[in-house]
């Protein structure tokens, strides 16, 4: 029995050597870079689904092949995750031995001098006061051990210490996001100037948890959206400047306080922050029955299909009886070109335009199969007239009408918890320092050794690195 | 004086840049030339000249104005720079263009400064050229009128992140640089000895050393870069990390570098394996910097390059 132990055990051994091996870490390095090659060729789940989406219409085959090899979630998948983890495993096991080592260099006194300095490298003899020697080189801020006739000093530790630094900041990063990726959550939320936004899962557009994550982690902030200012360059019609004016409570009873959201200044609640992503328009729409009730009322939220937010969606009407559905288009500065689609010129509402095409029937709504409020399901439903409005203009048709009452903007907040964030941050700060003194410093042993009248010396330099020729230079000008 | 004078002025800097450097590069040429058809040194008597150590002192002046074009071409590309910068009212690194101009200068700077240490001045004929390249292409199919920045790039992270990788990547290209002449000159020398010209370029050992010196000394910037960037992508995009194409090619080129580091200081590697692994990191960076920027999608492609 003990046989077939010992050979498990050192089998095991055996492979946590191989593992471990500085070969094996270099293969597993430059593998972890290749194996990130294919997610930035092809669309990535985690960047958007439309662009994969379209990789498959483009190429069913070959999509459902790569699918099956997770090339559309390069990242997350087994064999990415394989591969990494495995360098992780080598690069503990080669930086524990490395810690322990470098302690002990760092507790015991430098090793005692070579009994032959002659066959070291930058070995010179000269005559000089070795009694001085100790101090000089204590002042030099070197290590010493004298012991009779010979002095052996020791200096740079940090460089070794750098290096140790490096690689266990490494390891904190990967802590850091791997925190992240367990406890965290992201969502986006559209919210329209003048509402409210309370922070519950329902009110979410689109939410992902992480596999650790529960709803009492979400912090109960209250938002109102104030005001929201975009700049545009009346030449180029880019964006300038976008600021969201907000009102804002820790806890849905406590006193709002007034606070702006840039683009690069997010809001922050802890390890939550509240980013302003995108910006549209909402038309303010009434729209009444045949007998002339308000059946619906509120702010539309339509998405913006260019740089002039030309913007396109949908009006849903299903509590009436037949439902009634618009496809609506909202141009902020309309143009209209002979022969050319209708469009916005600029992205500020200087000549705001509502397009309605009227739809009605059955919505679709109620079967249970879900829907994009962007979009109407047509399959039911017939269409009964076209419409182009100003402000304050209304549309009738035989079950109904439309009234445009004007247009606020929309904001979309994306709202993401990160509690791992501060530690792959300073795992990144400390990771830099490390290499900044495994880099940058030197280390180097000098020996000195009495013979009679005369003094020997020599030196090594760790990893040939230059320098200890002057210094050593140095050492015998000041002590001859 | 108007954004758009200082836009003018700025490409005229760039444009008697390109003049001086072609001067620099023709003085390069010619003292590379010269020095061949050297009469001192094909001394017949002493039979092959393949084997003769050769005499660059009738060069040296040529050589001299060579690199003193280097410096003013450098200084005028500066003042283009700075310009471009003002005319814009912000750093002058938003787009392609402004990449270019910014790299070659940082490419330009950084050869200088290691010519006051080594003596490289070997390198002046192929730098000259390649800056040519760089900005010949830069000001004939990358240029975008000077223009205000968009929302997102509104930060001082513009400054650090931008101009941190900038530097990088000028340092990565002059390692590449030489690391090609290495694998050059050692496919020369298997072949039998280095021609009369390519005597004065420094042995092969000091050519690894140059690459492995400029790649060590520029990696924790690089790394620098990388996380000013991560910490801006928080800011600005909600996520540190998103594998983005420019944050995975950024972290490719890192993990090619690393191991380029690990390979020579660690493992031992030196010469031809490790000046190939250093030009493939180079080329990581190269292929970033090209095809991300114009083929590629995602958060780092703004506006028209």
């Amino acid at each position: 029995m003990s046989d077939i132990e010992l050979g498990f055990v050192g089998s095991v051994r055996y492979l946590w050597r191989q593992l471990t091996s500085m070969r094996t870490a270099l293969f597993l390095l430059l593998l972890t870079g290749l194996a990130a090659i294919p997610g930035s060729l092809i669309p990535q789940r985690t960047n958007g689904a439309i662009p994969v989406q379209d990789y498959f219409k483009a190429n069913p085959g070959l999509a459902k092949f790569l699918d099956k090899i997770w090339m559309f979630d390069v990242y997350g998948s087994p064999w990415f995750s394989a591969i990494y983890i495995l360098l992780f495993i080598s690069l503990i096991g080669c930086v524990i031995p490395r810690v322990i080592e470098h302690s002990k260099s760092v507790i015991a006194p430098p090793p005692a001098a070579p009994s032959r300095l002659e066959r070291m490298e930058h070995f010179r003899t000269f005559e000089g006061d070795f009694e001085s020697a100790e101090k000089y080189l204590r002042s030099k801020r070197f290590r010493i051990r004298q012991e009779g006739d010979w002095i052996s000093a020791e200096k740079g530790y940090i460089r070794e210490f750098g290096n140790v630094l490096f690689h266990l900041s490494l390891i904190l990063i990967l802590i850091g996001v791997s925190l992240g990726s367990l406890f965290g959550m992201k969502g986006d939320s559209i919210l329209n100037i003048g509402e409210r936004f309370t922070n519950i899962p329902t009110n979410y557009d689109s939410i992902t948890y992480g596999k650790l994550f529960s709803d009492r982690m979400l912090s109960p902030f209250v938002i109102k959206a104030d005001n929201f200012v975009a700049k545009y360059n009346v030449v180029t019609n880019m964006p300038e400047d976008y600021t969201l004016f907000v009102s804002v409570a820790n806890k849905p009873d406590a006193k709002p306080v007034k606070r702006i959201i840039k683009v690069n200044s997010p809001l922050n609640f802890g390890s939550t922050s509240v980013y302003l992503q995108a910006n549209g328009y909402s038309p303010l729409v009434t729209v009444r029955n045949a007998r002339g009730a308000i059946v619906f009322q509120g702010a539309v939220p339509l998405l913006p299909q260019d740089g002039n937010l030309s913007s396109t969606g949908a009006i849903k009407v299903p509590d009436t009886s037949p439902q009634i559905g618009f496809v609506a288009s909202f141009f902020p500065t309309y143009e209209q070109v002979k022969g050319k689609p209708a469009r916005s010129s600029y992205p500020e509402a200087l000549d705001p335009r509502l397009f309605i095409a009227t739809y009605v029937g059955d919505l679709q709504v109620d079967n249970g199969v879900p829907q994009s409020v962007y979009k109407l399901n047509r399959e039911k439903m017939v269409q009964v007239g076209l419409k182009s409005l100003k402000v304050g203009e209304t549309y009738k048709f035989n079950d109904g009408s439309l009234t445009f009452e004007g247009y606020v903007p929309w904001v979309n907040l994306n709202i993401v918890r990160d509690p791992g964030k501060q530690v792959a941050l300073i795992g990144g700060i400390l990771a830099i320092l490390g290499l900044l003194a495994s880099l940058f410093t030197r280390h180097r042993r000098v020996w000195i050794r009495r013979k009679g009248k005369t003094l020997e010396i020599a030196g090594l330099a760790k990893n040939a690195a230059p320098g200890l020729a002057k210094e050593i230079e140095n050492i015998v000008k000041e002590l001859a | 004086m108007s954004a758009k004078s200082w836009a003018y002025i700025s490409n005229y800097f760039v444009y008697s840049s390109m003049v001086v450097y072609t001067l620099a590069f023709f003085s390069h040429a010619y003292e590379t030339a010269w020095s061949l058809r050297n009469p001192d040194v094909a001394d017949k008597s002493e039979g092959n000249l393949l084997t003769k150590t050769l005499d660059f002192t009738k060069t040296e002046k040529i050589a001299r104005i060579a690199t003193s074009m280097m410096i003013l071409g450098t200084a005028l590309l500066f003042g283009g720079v700075v310009a471009r910068g003002i005319s814009a009212g912000r750093v002058p690194w938003s787009n392609m263009y402004e990449f270019s101009i910014t790299g070659a200068l940082a490419f330009c700077v950084t050869y200088l400064f290691t010519l006051r240490k080594y003596d490289l001045r070997w390198l002046g004929l192929p730098i000259s050229i390649l800056v040519l390249l760089v900005l010949g292409t830069a000001i004939t199919v990358l240029y975008r009128p000077s223009a205000p920045l968009v929302p997102a790039l509104k930060s001082t992270w513009l400054v650090i992140h931008v101009s941190a990788a900038i530097i990088s990547g000028g340092v990565f290209f002059l390692a590449n640089v030489i690391s090609g002449m290495y694998l050059w000159l050692d496919s020369i020398e298997k072949r039998g000895g280095r021609n009369p010209w390519a005597k004065r370029l420094p042995d092969l050992e000091t050519l690894d050393q140059l690459a492995y010196r400029l790649v060590a000394f520029v990696f924790p910037l690089w790394t620098f870069a990388v996380i000013a960037g991560a910490i801006w992508a928080e800011h600005a995009w909600g996520r540190y990390w998103g594998w983005d194409p420019k944050e995975t090619w950024a972290f490719i080129t890192w993990v090619a570098y690393a191991a380029y580091l690990h390979a020579r200081v660690t493992v031992g590697w030196r010469g031809r394996k490790a000046a190939w692994l250093c030009l493939f990191a180079g080329s990581t960076f190269i292929f970033n910097y090209i095809y991300v920027n114009i083929w590629g999608t995602g958060k780092h492609t703004y506006s028209g390059l």
